[in-house]
């Protein structure tokens, strides 16, 4: 059962191959058994889930189901879930329940989808390795002494795991990019606007955006469609029609200029790693694409300007885990001082501190404009080079992460060396751009991923292009050893 | 060489929408603590603003009213600062692009000058809640009720030069919020709140060291606590001193103020703009619309009260200064049919009745209307102007028509010229030797002398006599 994809466990639920209640108990069972190994769950939510189970199949018996009823998948444990407790993988948020659903939660509810639970994450998002959580790290499916990437790292293992068919995600700077590649599925980064962040916790609010992660590009097509969409309570969310993303995923690709930027092939990319990315372009020539050399000339200047803006946003949103009205709050504060002090420092990781403090010193009197002005123009001319390349090209590709998985600790010690993780990454979330990553291949055994930058609200052609892909290869359906029991 | 008072106000007006500024609770003043705090209010992880329009609106209609400029585009920006009843950490506010730019308000003096006083910019924030330290003895409450309140901040340049200024400025702004209807006008209850930057210098040197106090919400409170930091900050110059930049705080009961804190202590903000609103852009249609919508301002009904009802300036200015106050006054016209009686009579005896009683205008216990029917007595004859007094207090008091209590109390007036003619009779008859110092007194001393006749009749007709029939009467006897 678990190793059909999204889309046929849908269709059998269609099919009445088997019930809700028998898919959800089947991955609640797998879970139980296998998360040990991996930790990419928070929070199982076994009764609820087959309670929602139950109730889709109702629902189907009523002949009132959606596509997508019925059908088991978790959330990243960023989006607040009424009734459940939602940490974003924190200390600070460890006694939270929300009282309320992110819009995306809502939406997934609607369409009868059933949650099995809440998956692990960097805390408040903010890592590539899924190290920072406060529920330990995750392991990578493909080989456990590796990081699954992050911060979607849970979301990302699961799914390789085959312990739920998809899952969502959110992405600041490569959060469902960078894990997806690490752990051989696909995920997408939708257009800044397509998805509303209503319920979402906030890192850095111009750059998150939530977006699926399944094993193939129509899986991730299927979740998107149903969690997009304009949602009047996110004042940054576009009010603009979603395509039916599953109409043009086997369009031909005859025609398709595809831009490959030469600073995504410069140094630091593992040269294996290189290889994969190359073969993969060279499916695309033979499926009719045009390879063109294009540049974007402001690439290197990503990292810096997100490691500006991201933390200065952060520094505001993360400002109300103070103690007051929920959440973590100190033993025996002796006055208010102390109280935030200390709730603050024992409830945040060194991470999150640590962005908090550069965020909060880049827009100090007397920094801002060197710093976070000086950003937000980088941030323009960034956006100018990708805007200029659409000119051109119809799609943009290139490597997700430099280089595969790479083990516990390794970048521990050095921030800077954990940033350049997303450096093929970050730059389409300054733009506010969509970005996806598929499976291209292997090195040493671990999964490569391959990103595919499309232009604004072009997530059907990423799709479709992506889909194109996966039907003449099978870098997707590769399963990681110990899965299979 | 004498010393020169500057001041400046940072003003914090309510706007008077239904609902919070970035969220859909109620505004509604006095409720339970906590009962109109939503997700949004509380900032809980995940929860995100939209902006209510109608508190765009109300900003932009008190820039058009002061004449302002209103730029295309505005925007939110992230205020930093950790404080209990703050629940995001931040206060969305403007800075560097507000709502509403440079404009002016023109304020009518005692003396009958007119002074302009400049506006620097308004911009749009939210409210903050409340800390309720009374209550837990050792803890502070929270209610964030308050929080998100939206309201205009409203910076002035340094233009005043006293106390007097301040305050009919102040009383002139009170008069357009409420005009306009953005803000019940509600002072005890935090609608309008002021800010006082104050320095002292002597007249034509540079501008002095400025200190704020911050949060008064009266003009009598603001009016002494000017008087008080002047006095101070004179004192601490003339002793040699340096005022220093800082922040206070007055007590209006104990008449003190201390210092809050000093600059060398202000946070570092760290403002930048919000990423989770958009740049509010402005389209010149929507400007437009709102003009075609704009109340007569107190400005133009003060003009209007001049020619319209022959009020001198001052008068027509403090009648209409606000919507509560000029309403009332022409429903005392429309009832009375006599705009200078009215106009007397409601800053008068009603506006003196309401200071006794502390009362604001809208509690008044005497209506327009009960006003200008007794108003229509008095210019009617049914009763003088003296015996009105009379009926005015047991309106105050006990209520009922200005008619009843005339009928009830027997105070009409008597214009019958027999009963009168029999009164000056008695009188004449009494006084002898006044009536022959009168008659031997040359024709400038009369009219003096009159009046001891007057007073007699009067006394003996229980102030009832038509004083004018009385005189006319009183006259012919007397020269015969």
């Amino acid at each position: 059962m678990h190793n059909l994809t999204l889309a046929q466990t849908a269709q059998a639920l269609a099919d009445k191959q088997f019930s809700s209640r028998e898919v959800t108990q089947h991955y609640l069972d797998r879970i139980a058994r296998l998360d040990k190994n991996y930790n990419s769950f928070i929070t199982v939510t076994a009764d609820l889930a087959l309670a929602e189970a139950d109730a889709a199949d109702a629902r189907r018996a009523n002949g009132k189901a959606d596509f997508l009823t019925g059908v088991p998948f978790a959330h990243k444990d960023i989006f607040c879930t009424k009734g459940v407790r939602t940490s974003c993988g924190s200390r600070m948020l460890d006694n939270f329940i929300s009282p309320y659903d992110a819009t995306v939660v809502e939406k997934y509810r609607a369409a009868g989808m059933v949650m099995l639970g809440k998956t692990n994450m960097d805390e408040f998002a903010m890592g590539s390795s899924n190290e920072t959580s406060f529920y330990g790290p995750v392991n990578n499916p493909w080989d456990t002494s590796c990081v699954p990437g992050g911060s979607s790292g849970g979301s990302a293992t699961c799914v390789a795991a085959r312990l739920v068919p998809g899952a969502t995600a959110t992405d600041t700077g490569g959060s469902i990019r960078q894990p997806a590649a690490l752990c051989g599925i696909t995920g997408l980064k939708p257009t800044y606007g397509r998805v509303s962040r209503w319920g979402m916790i906030a890192f850095a609010s111009s750059l998150d955006q939530a977006g699926p992660m399944a094993r193939t590009a129509e899986d991730v097509a299927l979740m998107l469609g149903a969690m997009a969409g304009f949602d009047p309570k996110d004042s940054t969310c576009l009010d603009k029609e979603v395509p039916d993303y599953l109409a043009d995923l086997n369009k031909d690709l005859r025609g398709l200029k595809i831009g490959v930027p030469r600073e995504y092939f410069g140094e630091g990319l593992n040269e294996k790693t290189a290889a994969q990315v190359q073969n993969a372009l060279r499916e695309y020539e033979k499926l009719g694409a045009t390879l063109v050399d294009i540049s974007l000339p402001h690439s290197a200047l990503a990292v810096p300007a997100y490691y500006v803006i991201a933390p200065a946003e952060c520094s505001a949103n993360l400002s109300r885990f103070d103690g007051v009205r929920y959440g973590y709050r100190c033993e025996k504060p002796q006055d208010l001082s102390d109280m935030y002090c200390r709730t603050r420092a024992e409830g945040f990781g060194e991470e999150v501190k640590r962005r908090i403090l550069v965020g909060a010193y880049a827009l100090s009197a007397g920094f801002y404009d060197a710093y976070y002005r000086k950003a937000q123009q980088v941030r323009r001319l960034i956006q100018q080079d990708f805007i200029d390349a659409f000119k051109q090209v119809d799609v943009i590709m290139g490597p997700t992460s430099p280089s595969p998985a790479f083990a516990f600790g390794a970048k521990g010690s050095d921030p800077v060396a954990m940033y350049l993780e997303d450096i093929y990454t970050i730059a389409t979330n300054l733009a506010g751009l969509p970005g996806m990553s598929l499976p291209c291949g292997f090195v040493d055994n671990k999964p490569v991923g391959l990103q595919i930058i499309g232009n604004y609200f072009d997530e059907a052609r990423m799709l479709n292009v992506a889909h194109r892909y996966q039907q003449v290869s099978d870098w997707h359906m590769q399963m990681p050893a110990g899965v299979a029991v | 060489m004498s010393w020169e008072t500057v001041i400046g106000l940072e003003i914090h007006v309510q706007l008077a929408t239904k609902t919070k500024i970035f969220s859909g609770s109620s505004t509604a003043f006095g409720a339970e603590p906590n009962t109109q705090a939503c997700a949004i209010d509380l900032a809980l992880p995940g929860i995100l603003p939209v902006l209510n329009a109608e508190a765009v609106r109300m900003a932009l209609m008190f820039g058009l009213a002061i004449d302002a400029e209103i730029p295309k585009r505005s925007v939110f920006e992230r205020k930093n600062y950790f404080y209990p009843d703050l629940p995001k950490g931040y206060q969305t506010t403007q800075l560097a692009e507000p709502i509403v730019g440079a404009g002016h308000v023109d304020v009518d003096l005692a003396d009958g000058s007119t002074k302009r006083i400049r506006i620097h910019h308004a911009h749009l924030e939210e409210d903050a809640g409340k800390s309720l330290h009374e209550d837990y003895a050792g803890q502070s409450g929270i209610d964030l009720n308050r929080a998100g309140t939206p309201l205009i901040e409203i910076v002035t340049e340094p233009d005043m030069r006293s106390a007097e200024e301040a305050v009919a400025f102040a009383k002139k702004l009170h008069g357009i919020v409420t005009t306009l209807g953005i803000c019940d006008g509600e002072m005890a209850q935090g609608s309008m709140r002021f800010d006082v930057n104050i320095s002292v210098r002597k007249k034509g040197a540079e501008l002095g060291t400025r200190t704020e106090t911050k949060n008064l919400n009266s003009f009598r409170f603001m009016e002494e606590a000017i008087k008080l930091e002047v006095e101070r900050q004179i004192d601490v110059i003339e002793d040699g001193g340096r005022v220093i930049q800082e922040t206070r705080l007055y007590n209006g009961d104990t008449k003190t103020a201390r210092s809050m804190r000093s600059k060398e202590e202000a946070n570092d903000y760290r403002y930048f703009p919000c990423p989770d609103l958009l740049p509010v852009v402005i389209e010149d249609s929507y400007i437009a619309e709102l003009k075609a919508t704009l109340p007569e301002l107190p400005d133009a009904k003060q003009k209007r009260f001049v020619v319209q009802y022959g009020l001198s300036a001052y008068d027509a200015s403090i009648l209409s200064a606000d919507r509560v106050m000029s309403a009332y006054f022409e429903e005392v016209v429309t009832a009375s049919g006599d705009a200078k009686l009215a106009a007397n009579w409601v800053i008068g005896d009603l506006s003196a009745a309401l200071n006794r009683s502390s009362l604001e205008l809208g509690q008044s216990p005497v209506s327009s209307v009960q006003l200008g029917d007794m108003i229509a007595r008095i210019k009617d004859g049914t009763i003088s102007g003296k015996i009105a007094k009379q009926v005015f207090e047991l309106m105050w008091t006990e209520g009922g028509t200005a008619d009843e209590i005339i009928e009830k109390q027997g105070l009409k007036q008597v214009s019958d010229s027999g009963a009168i003619e029999k009164i000056v009779d008695d009188i004449i008859a009494a006084s002898p030797q006044q009536v022959e110092n009168y008659r031997g007194a040359t024709e400038d001393k009369r009219p003096k002398m009159l009046g001891f006749f007057v007073g007699q009749i009067m006394k003996a007709s229980q102030g009832k006599a038509n004083p004018q029939q009385v005189n006319e009467i009183l006259l012919k006897k007397l020269e015969g």
